[in-house]
Order: structure tokens, then C-alpha cells, then sequence
């Protein structure tokens, strides 16, 4: 039976053994009892096997409704986070929405103002993409210092499989007027949180997302209804949207004036910083993880670009004294989450690992010096710099201050 | 191939003329958009009749706000809302409404829409116009006597307004050697 089909014979002596273990009623090997026991029976909905148990991540808070919880981007194969794994940030709690009272209001500066119920968005013909969503302020804390584990410091960011309606077809419907430059939409949480989006670029590449990875998206991701804006910072993609209104000039929220701007070291603030740039980590060896043995590994993480595809991914394993390019594995889509992979060989020598992104404009993502050479450290938003983790002889793997 | 141009245009027009194809929705009802968070904008519109003094600000701040965000505004488990005036560019920046709020209106829609944290809506008009004259007040931006309205809000003129820059990235100079 080494090789190719067991013969007759061979078959006769399995039948054999099975049949006298049968008969005996004791175990044929460590892996199962004999006789089998049944498994359990089929559900409706899935949940994962009892011996998984990647989870978010939060901070204490004494106001639980606020806050925001990280992905455990450590724990990750692949490019997809799953729905319940996907990072989160609130700012008055989750609301309960009945999506057959759900409305979503198109008013202002239109020819046809409209109130339309899910049902009539999910009658139009619909637009899935696989697209990044990062939160403005991910990785916020590396102004300051370099986080420990890859999950708190660069885990406000997931990818999914979003499916909705083109915001430019429900403008088409509502009839936007010559007059209308802005749209201001607001999501039906406690909050109402605003947001203000320049027309243009939310005809150009919006849409009004129902579906997360292949079923209605999860309350907390903004069920029933949420504006998704490929490639802007988390906030903009308004969750439980239900008005557009469109105007003549931006709003001026607190959440894009107070919050969401980025302070220079002048004092002075910049405002409507949408995009989020392109930006990469090493998932594995990453912080708080542990190399088992000497021997060949696969260096792996996740890359992505708020402009547009990955172009590639280079890696150092020498402190940046030297990148090499790193394999960048299928799919590789625009404004997606990248996975790339290095062969890499563990000798018990100390290493200084990190990874840097180039996106397709050419953009190349920065050290941290360099980031902060530009922009200084009181920005909070939009961190993108280089992360090195240290490999120590031991294997065990840290953070690197620097 | 004159022709079929002048089909392509014929087509253009017609489509172009045509009400919307899916004729989906309705009008809104007015009760719909009065459910909606009336959005304000910097330049006032939206904002409603009505007026509030400091002194009924301060009374309301007392009652409503002060738990959270401290008997004078200077924060608590609700964000500091007063001082740090002249901060903004040094290594500890404190970014309050008096230091850092361009438009004194985002105050009135915020306050309106957000507040209080676990009652949001709670407020009636004329008690956000004396909530947003009392913090105002309170940073030194409004005397003690002046009134909001939608006339005179709009007008006030917050320290920082002129602070915000347009986005200029990408910014980050490439670095010939990284690290």
C-alpha cells in the first residue's frame, strides 16, 4: 500500500481488522473511537469550531458605547476578515433598525427629493467589490511610540466583500441640481453622525453597501444601509445611512472639523484628509509570536493602497539595509487588502524585519522618521510609516522603538 | 457613419430627456425629514427660530452637561471644552472648542444632534442656542450679554477659524536610503 490503490489482499486485511476490532469494541487508533461517534447535526448558521479563538480587540472605556475594537490581523490567512472579525468604531452605540421601517432620504439640492425604502434600493441593479476599509486613525498610536502586536497597532483595518447600489444611479434618480457640490450624509445612530463628501468624487466611486461578504451586513457595520467610499478613511463610509442631502458647501461637522483633522507641527489643521495612502505590516512573525525552531518560514502580511492596486511589496529581513520584493499573492485588486509571502530563513540570528508598499501611483510608503520629518506627531490620523519587528535568537518577536 | 453619429445622438438626447428609469421611492413625507438631524451649515442655514442667553446656558450646562464634561467645561469622561488657546503648535497641543472649533455653528449642530451623550435629541432649540451661548461664553468668544440666534451665531468668530489647511498629500518626501 505504498503507493497507488491498496490491493484486493490488502483490502481483506483492513475488513479483517476493523471487523475483529468491531467485535472487541476497543479503540483502532489514538485519532477515533471505535465505534464512531456521530458528529453533531446541521444548523442553520454556522459558528466556528469551538477551538478557534481570534477576537477583537478593545480598550477599556467607561462609556462601552463608544470606542473601537481591532482586528486580529496577527490570526489572518488570506485577504477576506470575517464579518465578526471586522474592526469597529462607534460613536453612540450600535442601533437595532428594522430594515422594513429603514428609509433613506435623498433631499436638498435635487430635482426629485426621495424617500426610499430598502426593498426599492435592492430593486436596482447592484455592485459588489472587494475593497479596504481602514479607520482614519488606525495605527494612531505610532506617532508616539511603536505598538507591541500587530492587532493594536495596525488593526482598525478590514477587507470584505461589499455589495450595494452606485451612489451616481440613486443621484441620477433624485436628479442632482447644477447648483449641488456636496453631499452630507447622516447615519440614523443615537449620534446621527455626519459627514461631508464632495459630489464629484461620490459620483465618481460610491456606493450604498447592503451586503458584507455575501449576506446583509452586520448591525454593527451599519445594517441595513451604509455609504461606501473606496479607499477614504472608515468615518466617511457612513453606517445606518439614511439621509443624503446635497448642498453648496460642506457642513463642517464636528467629526471633520474637530475630529477627523490632522494637526501639523504649525498649528495649523488639514481638513477633508480623505484618502487613506498606501501602507503595509508583516502579520507573521509579528509581534508577541514566537519562531518554534530554526528553519524556513513564510514571512507573511497585508498591503493596501486607498489609490489603487499594489504595484509590489518589498521586505527587508536586515534592518532596511536591504528589500527584497516580496511575492504578492492573488488576488491583487485595487483598493484591497494585498497579502504577500517571503521565504525566510530562521537561523537564530537577530533580525529586524519590516515591509514597505508601493502602490500603482508610484506613491512608496515612508519610514516613520520620515512620516514624521513632514508631519510631526500630533496629527493622530493617518499613520502609514514603516513597522519593524525584531526577531530576537530565541525567536520570540517585539516591537522596535525607535 | 454620419448616420449612426446622428442615431448616437438622437439616442443621447432622448435618454438624457427621460425622467429617471427605475422610478423608485417616493417624496419624502415632512415628518421623514424632521426625523432626520437637522444638518447646520457654517454659514447658518438650518438653523431654527429662537434665541438663548448665557445665564439660561449656564443653568442648562448645570444640569444637562457639567456631569460629564466637568462644572466649567474643563472635561471629564466628556471632552475639555475650554482653554488651550495658543497650544496648537507646540508639543501638546489642546484642541478645545475655544482652541480649535473653526465654526462656531458645527457647536449648535453637534450640541443638537449628539448631546447629551446618553440622550441625544433630548434638547429642545432654544435650550442648544443656550447651551452653545454659555460654552462660548465660558472660552471667552461671547461677552456675557450677547444672544444666539440664527443671525448672530453664524457671525461669531471662533479663534481658529482661519487654522485649517486644504490636504496636500501625498507630502512625505521619498527618502534616497529608507532607515
Amino acid at each position: 500500500m505504498k503507493h497507488g490503490r491498496p490491493s484486493r489482499r490488502q483490502l481483506l486485511q483492513i475488513g479483517a481488522a476493523v471487523g475483529g476490532s468491531l467485535l472487541a469494541g476497543r479503540k483502532t487508533s489514538a485519532l477515533e473511537t471505535n465505534p464512531r461517534k456521530l458528529g453533531e447535526p446541521l444548523g442553520p448558521y454556522s459558528e466556528r469550531s469551538p477551538f478557534e479563538k481570534a477576537v477583537r480587540w478593545r480598550r477599556e472605556s467607561k462609556t462601552p458605547e463608544t470606542g473601537s475594537s481591532f482586528t486580529p490581523l496577527h490570526d489572518s490567512v488570506g485577504t477576506a476578515t470575517p464579518s465578526a472579525l471586522h474592526y469597529e468604531r462607534h460613536h453612540s452605540g450600535i442601533p437595532t433598525i428594522d430594515p422594513a421601517r429603514h428609509r433613506l432620504i435623498i433631499h436638498g439640492m435635487v430635482d426629485r427629493p426621495l424617500s426610499l425604502s430598502m426593498t426599492d434600493i435592492r430593486r436596482l441593479p447592484s455592485v459588489t467589490r472587494l475593497l479596504v476599509l481602514e479607520c482614519g486613525g488606525n495605527s494612531a498610536g505610532e506617532w508616539a511610540a511603536s505598538g507591541a502586536d500587530v492587532q493594536r497597532s495596525y488593526g482598525l483595518v478590514s477587507g470584505s466583500e461589499w455589495t450595494g447600489v452606485a451612489l451616481s444611479l440613486l443621484l441620477a434618480e433624485a436628479g442632482a441640481q447644477p447648483r449641488a457640490s456636496w453631499v452630507i450624509a447622516e447615519g440614523a445612530d443615537a449620534c446621527r453622525m455626519m459627514r461631508s463628501i464632495p459630489l464629484a468624487t461620490a459620483l465618481e466611486s460610491s456606493m450604498l453597501a447592503y451586503g458584507q461578504n455575501g449576506e446583509a451586513m452586520r448591525p454593527s457595520q451599519g445594517y441595513p444601509l451604509r455609504l461606501i467610499n473606496p479607499g477614504w478613511e472608515g468615518n466617511t463610509n457612513v453606517k445606518w445611512l439614511h439621509s443624503l442631502k446635497l448642498t453648496d458647501q460642506p457642513y463642517m461637522a464636528r467629526d471633520e472639523t474637530s475630529k477627523y483633522s490632522d494637526l501639523m507641527p504649525d498649528g495649523k489643521a488639514r481638513i477633508f484628509t480623505y484618502a487613506m495612502e498606501a501602507k503595509s505590516v508583516i502579520t507573521f512573525p509579528s509581534g508577541g509570536q514566537t519562531l518554534p525552531a530554526h528553519g524556513l518560514y513564510e514571512l507573511t502580511g497585508l498591503a493596501w493602497s486607498g489609490r489603487g492596486r499594489i504595484d509590489r511589496v518589498e521586505v527587508t529581513t536586515n534592518g532596511g539595509r536591504t528589500w527584497v520584493q516580496a511575492a504578492l499573492q492573488e488576488p491583487r485588486l485595487p483598493i484591497a487588502l494585498t497579502r504577500f509571502r517571503l521565504a525566510w530563513r530562521f537561523d537564530g540570528q537577530d533580525a529586524l524585519i519590516a515591509s514597505r508598499a508601493i502602490d500603482e501611483t508610484g506613491y512608496v510608503q515612508p519610514t516613520r522618521a520620515a512620516l514624521i520629518a513632514a508631519r510631526g506627531t500630533n496629527s493622530i490620523y493617518h499613520y502609514n510609516g514603516i513597522k519593524f519587528w525584531s526577531v530576537r535568537s530565541d525567536g520570540t518577536v517585539t516591537n522596535v522603538e525607535s | 457613419m454620419w448616420k449612426v453619429s446622428a442615431i448616437l445622438l438622437l439616442m443621447a438626447v432622448t435618454l438624457s430627456a427621460q425622467p429617471p428609469g427605475y422610478q423608485v421611492g417616493r417624496p419624502p413625507t415632512p415628518e421623514e425629514v424632521r426625523d432626520l438631524g437637522s444638518a447646520i451649515a457654517p454659514d447658518g442655514t438650518g438653523l431654527p427660530e429662537g434665541s438663548g442667553t448665557v445665564a439660561a446656558g449656564r443653568e442648562l450646562f448645570a444640569a444637562q452637561c457639567a456631569r460629564c464634561h466637568g462644572p466649567n467645561g474643563e472635561g471629564d469622561v466628556g471632552a475639555r471644552l475650554i482653554g488651550g488657546q495658543g497650544t496648537l503648535a507646540t508639543p501638546r497641543p489642546i484642541k478645545t472648542v475655544g482652541s480649535f472649533w473653526p465654526y462656531a455653528t458645527t457647536l449648535w449642530d453637534y450640541i443638537n444632534r449628539a448631546m447629551p451623550f446618553d440622550r441625544p435629541g433630548l434638547l429642545q432649540p432654544l435650550e442648544v442656542y443656550a447651551a452653545v451661548a454659555y460654552v462660548l461664553n465660558l472660552n471667552g468668544i461671547i461677552e456675557a450679554d450677547q444672544v444666539m440666534d440664527a443671525t448672530s451665531l453664524p457671525k461669531v468668530k471662533m479663534p481658529n477659524r482661519d487654522g485649517f489647511v486644504a490636504d496636500p498629500r501625498p507630502d512625505v518626501p521619498r527618502e534616497r536610503r529608507p532607515r
